[in-house]
């Protein structure tokens, strides 16, 4: 036995090991959406059903916080992805100390935990609602979650344009600037279009983060109810299949949205290819 | 002649650093007009100064007259030709090409039928709604002449926008802006490190050093009648012998150089005692006969053949290489590697400048 | 509603100061040109609007807000303001000593439950990154790019399953009566069920297992920055391998791994959902005391003052541990 085979074998091993520890509990969890008891159970398998996933979509809580959650998810990639394109434009147009001192503050709120941001939140708004006398209408759990969540979720989304706006060719803007564009038109013209992939990547992962989100949720969502605190609340009174049944549909998708990310993105190479067998063959031409 | 765009002292500093001295220039209408120079001589920071991107410290630019001071880059009678290009990539052609006329609110259908036009000019009319992307390197180039000329701009100014293609191409494309220049008939302002374009396109040539014009003039005479070390040294292949004047007549002087006494023409204001060089260009030197008279004596260290032209690599002891450029066919022997040869030219072929930086 | 007046005047005073730091920044460039000239009415409006809603709204306001509010009693709305309305350490105190009523010196019930809270917190991030470590390596250095694809794939899907969904499989995989135990009786490695709740095992696991991709993503982009000659160079010269990674993987990886753990912490030592979920009946987490303090109590100046001290204690150790690293934050959020 030579090293490289033992080297070969330990890394396999671990790769196992490794993925048996990330994806075993979530398939154990799928199995129990299946098995007919109602406490969730894997083994042993007494008899397959979708009782559970037909409980599910008669949950009327569990539909109403799906609704919230989906409403606040919107919310939050809206606002997050423009207040995140102005910030990470208004970095591009600081230099120096202040520089710094603005990227600090920008990214401060990811690495704040998500349950201070929820509580300064709520006791923020509470009293300033008050003094705007806009009680009964802004403070309420839905606003004030979209409010905790888009502070940090902003910050995910200026890092992401910044990567983008930090490959921007310069030469682009004065480009437009030169055949006469205001800055205006150099905005929308030139820069959004460049900036569009990761303004959608951002705003997925803006929707995304804000649907998984409990943290920061858990303490800004007042009366009113999402899909994770709906489930929180449920987890906590005691286990049920029918909460197996959403983590398996979650998965579902999830692994159904990667798939067609991935066929997506091979498509995007096969046409970069045949663009570039074409242009290499005009440039020969050329030569000629 | 009217002029196009004048300079009148303009001075350009970044922070503590000057990148481009008090200068002054008149760049004709309808001229193709070269600056020339090596990398970080000043000559991009002047373009982007006339284009409108950055704004003069101290003087004037005057654009058709009219002065240019707080007029943005949007708002000036100029087009400019990227070195990169920077052509929109999520365009089409054809709508990088009315990009300009777009934003100046030129109705659609007018500047799609001005579009064309354009790209029919430069060739490119089946190529006209495909992305940048899927074009050739030459087709790029004449999308960005057609995106600048769309415009119709009173002056183009392009930066090095040959310098990313290959040497063929490269030739082809230096025919082709002449014949457009000459076409459309507006100043071109041309910026590049290479002198072979300047002198082969340009009507005038500007040599830039330091952040300094050290000459203005056809190619012609900026090659035969270099009025600065630089220039000379820069622009073409020169000998360089350094010396002390001793003696100034005629408009001819001698330098007393370590390898003897050699005359040329005066090519500045100095007095006898003062340092200089002497230039005499490779293909102005002559074998001289063997005993025969000669102005300095060199060992051949390296020959290269090249057909019609055979260049010789010359030491002659001093730092500097020494080179000459003989006619093939006017010879009926060539010298041999290690040889000891006479060389001799005529003063008038030479000239004497004030020693300066040597180029960079 | 007094308790606003001091929040308004520290956020003025913060955008004020921030606004002569931009207008007289000795590094400024003499040719930058002015701001509305830069952008135009409508894009500079937006930008300000947009920069100034997000830090100062929903971030800069009530982080003030939550600070004033700790150095406050809980009063009843009506003499908010009033002359009972004053500044106090109370809550601070209460977080140390206790109650007054209390016979305890020392208030041992949430002190011993923050430093738990803390120090497991520092362990977890730890073990979680000798977890992700060699995965990252080995998908940055050794992967093909069709087998990258397939591991970034299976990553993914966990990642995007909630807190409380993974502690919820944790809770089927190691109950009493659970599937865990199911197997070890069954191969006869033990034969009492084990209290993987009640002894908290289940909420560590857990805890590391929730942020193993928080973990691997920046620990896999620095190492995928590394040019693989490198290695290959040290391994020919005759490294040992925990010498590369020690010395050659590692020390370039320092940002990543930086951020890595930085991120890690922060979420493990500021995680709600998995502690609700999983926390046996003598969980020691500090997030679940936090939220008793807002919802069962219902005194929101002391819930604000134990998240302030959370929140205190979590930068001070992750300044501390970047500082002896020798990184810089803005290295680490990149």
């Amino acid at each position: 036995m030579n090293a490289r085979f033992v080297t070969s074998r330990v890394v396999i091993f671990y790769l196992v090991l490794f993925f048996i520890f990330l994806l075993g509990p979530l398939a154990v969890m799928g199995v129990t959406a299946f098995n007919t008891p109602s406490y969730p159970q894997v083994w042993p398998i007494e008899g397959l059903t979708l009782n559970w996933f037909t409980e599910l979509f008669q949950d009327q809580e569990m539909l109403e916080g799906l609704r919230t959650s989906v409403i606040i998810g919107l919310s939050v990639a809206v606002l997050s992805v423009a207040m995140g394109l102005a910030g990470a434009l208004v970095m591009t147009q600081l230099f120096g100390t202040s520089r710094s001192y603005y990227y600090f503050l920008v990214v401060a709120p990811v690495l704040i935990p998500g349950i201070v941001l929820g509580i300064s939140t709520v006791v923020f708004w509470r009293d300033f609602t008050g003094i705007l006398g806009m009680r009964s209408t802004l403070y309420n759990g839905t606003v004030l979650t979209i409010l905790a969540q888009s502070s940090f979720v902003s910050s995910y989304c200026m890092l992401i344009i910044l990567a983008r706006l930090q490959r921007f060719d310069v030469s682009q803007e004065e480009a437009a600037l030169d055949l006469g564009a205001t800055y205006p038109q150099v905005f929308r013209d030139v820069l959004l279009p460049f900036l569009r992939p990761a303004l959608l990547s951002s705003g997925m992962l803006a929707f995304l983060t804000s649907f998984e989100n409990y943290n920061a949720t858990t303490f800004a969502i007042l009366a009113d109810k999402t899909l994770t605190t709906v489930l929180a609340s449920r987890v906590r009174m005691g286990s049920d299949p029918t909460i197996s049944a959403l983590a398996t549909v979650i998965i579902v998708l999830t692994i159904v949205a990667a798939l067609v990310f991935e066929w997506l993105k091979r498509r995007e190479q096969k046409r970069a290819q045949l663009l570039q067998r074409e242009r290499r063959r005009l440039e020969a031409a050329e030569l000629l | 002649m009217t002029t196009a765009i004048e300079l009148e002292k303009v001075r350009i500093t970044f922070g503590t650093f000057t990148a481009v001295h008090d200068t002054n220039l008149d760049i004709r209408d309808g001229e193709f007009f070269s600056f020339l120079g090596p990398s970080g001589c000043g000559k991009t920071t002047l373009l982007r100064t006339i284009s409108g991107f950055t704004e003069p410290s101290a003087g004037v630019v005057r654009i058709g007259g009219k002065d240019m001071a707080g007029i943005g880059p949007n708002k000036r009678p100029t087009a400019l030709i990227f070195q990169n290009l920077a052509l929109f990539p999520m365009m089409t052609v054809a709508e990088n090409v009315a990009y300009g006329l777009r934003v100046r609110g030129v109705g659609k259908s007018e500047r799609e039928q001005r579009a064309m036009k354009l790209l029919d000019q430069v060739a490119l009319t089946p190529h006209a709604h495909k992305k940048i992307s899927a074009l050739s390197g030459g087709q790029k180039q004449r999308v960005a002449i057609a995106r600048a000329l769309a415009v119709e701009p009173k002056v183009l100014l392009l930066d090095e926008p040959l310098s990313a293609l290959d040497l063929k191409l490269r030739q082809h494309m230096r025919r082709e802006l002449r014949e457009i220049q000459q076409r459309v008939g507006i100043t071109f302002i041309y910026i590049t490190h290479d002198q072979g374009e300047a002198l082969n396109m340009s009507d005038r040539i500007a040599v830039m050093n330091a952040g300094h014009i050290e000459q203005v003039g056809t190619g012609r005479e900026i090659y035969s009648k270099p009025q600065s070390a630089f220039v000379a040294s820069f622009v073409g292949e020169s000998n360089e012998l350094p010396g002390k004047v001793s003696r100034i007549s005629d408009g001819m002087c001698t330098v007393d150089t370590p390898l003897g006494a050699l005359s040329g023409r005066v090519g500045g204001d100095f007095r006898v005692g003062d340092a200089a060089t002497l230039f005499v260009r490779p293909e102005q030197l002559r074998l001289a006969a063997p005993g025969g008279d000669h102005a300095f004596r060199a060992r051949v260290d390296d020959l290269s053949f090249e057909g019609s032209m055979t260049h010789l690599g010359l030491d002659t002891g001093l730092a500097q290489d020494c080179a000459a450029t003989l006619m093939t066919s006017n010879h009926e022997s060539l010298p041999e590697i290690g040889a000891d040869l006479g060389l001799s030219f005529n003063p008038l072929d030479a000239i004497v400048l004030k020693s300066g930086a040597p180029a960079a | 509603m007094n308790n606003l007046d001091t929040t308004f005047i520290a956020t003025a005073l913060v955008v004020v100061l921030f606004f002569f730091l931009v207008r007289y920044d000795r590094q400024r460039r003499p040719e930058a040109i002015g701001f509305f000239r830069r952008n135009g009415a409508v894009v500079g409006g937006y930008l300000i609007l947009g920069v100034g809603f997000w830090l100062i709204m929903t971030f800069i306001m009530p982080m003030v807000f939550m600070v004033d509010l700790s150095f406050h009693h809980k009063l009843p709305p009506s003499k908010v303001g009033g002359p009972e309305d004053v500044y106090t350490l109370d809550n601070y105190r209460m977080f140390l000593f206790g109650s007054r009523t209390s016979t305890e010196s020392l208030n041992w019930l949430h002190l011993r439950s923050f430093f738990a809270t803390i120090g497991i917190s520092m362990a977890l991030t730890l073990i979680t990154f000798a977890i992700s470590y060699p995965l990252a390596y080995y998908m940055a250095q050794s992967a093909k790019a069709q087998q990258l694809r397939v591991l970034l794939l299976l990553l993914i899907i966990p990642y995007w399953v909630n807190d409380i969904l993974r502690a919820f499989s944790f809770r089927i995989l190691m109950a009493e009566n659970g599937f865990l135990n199911g197997i070890l009786q069954g191969i006869g490695l033990t034969g009492q069920p084990i209290d993987f709740l009640g002894q908290n095992i289940a909420l560590y696991v857990a805890l590391c297992y929730s942020h193993l991709l928080i973990m691997i993503f920046p620990l896999y982009n620095a190492i995928d920055a590394q040019d693989h000659n490198q290695i290959e160079a040290a391994r020919d010269l005759g490294a040992p391998w925990w010498h590369i990674h020690l010395f050659i993987v590692m020390p370039h990886a320092k940002p990543g791994i930086g951020s890595g753990m930085t991120l890690c912490f922060m979420l493990t030592a500021g995680a709600v959902a998995t502690p609700l979920v999983l926390g046996g009946p003598n969980s020691l987490w500090f997030t679940p005391i936090v939220y008793d303090r807002f919802y069962q109590l219902f005194d929101w100046p002391q819930g604000a003052a134990y998240a302030i001290v959370l929140l205190l204690a979590c930068i001070a150790i992750v300044f501390t541990v970047l500082k002896l690293a020798g990184l810089k934050l803005g290295e680490i959020a990149k």
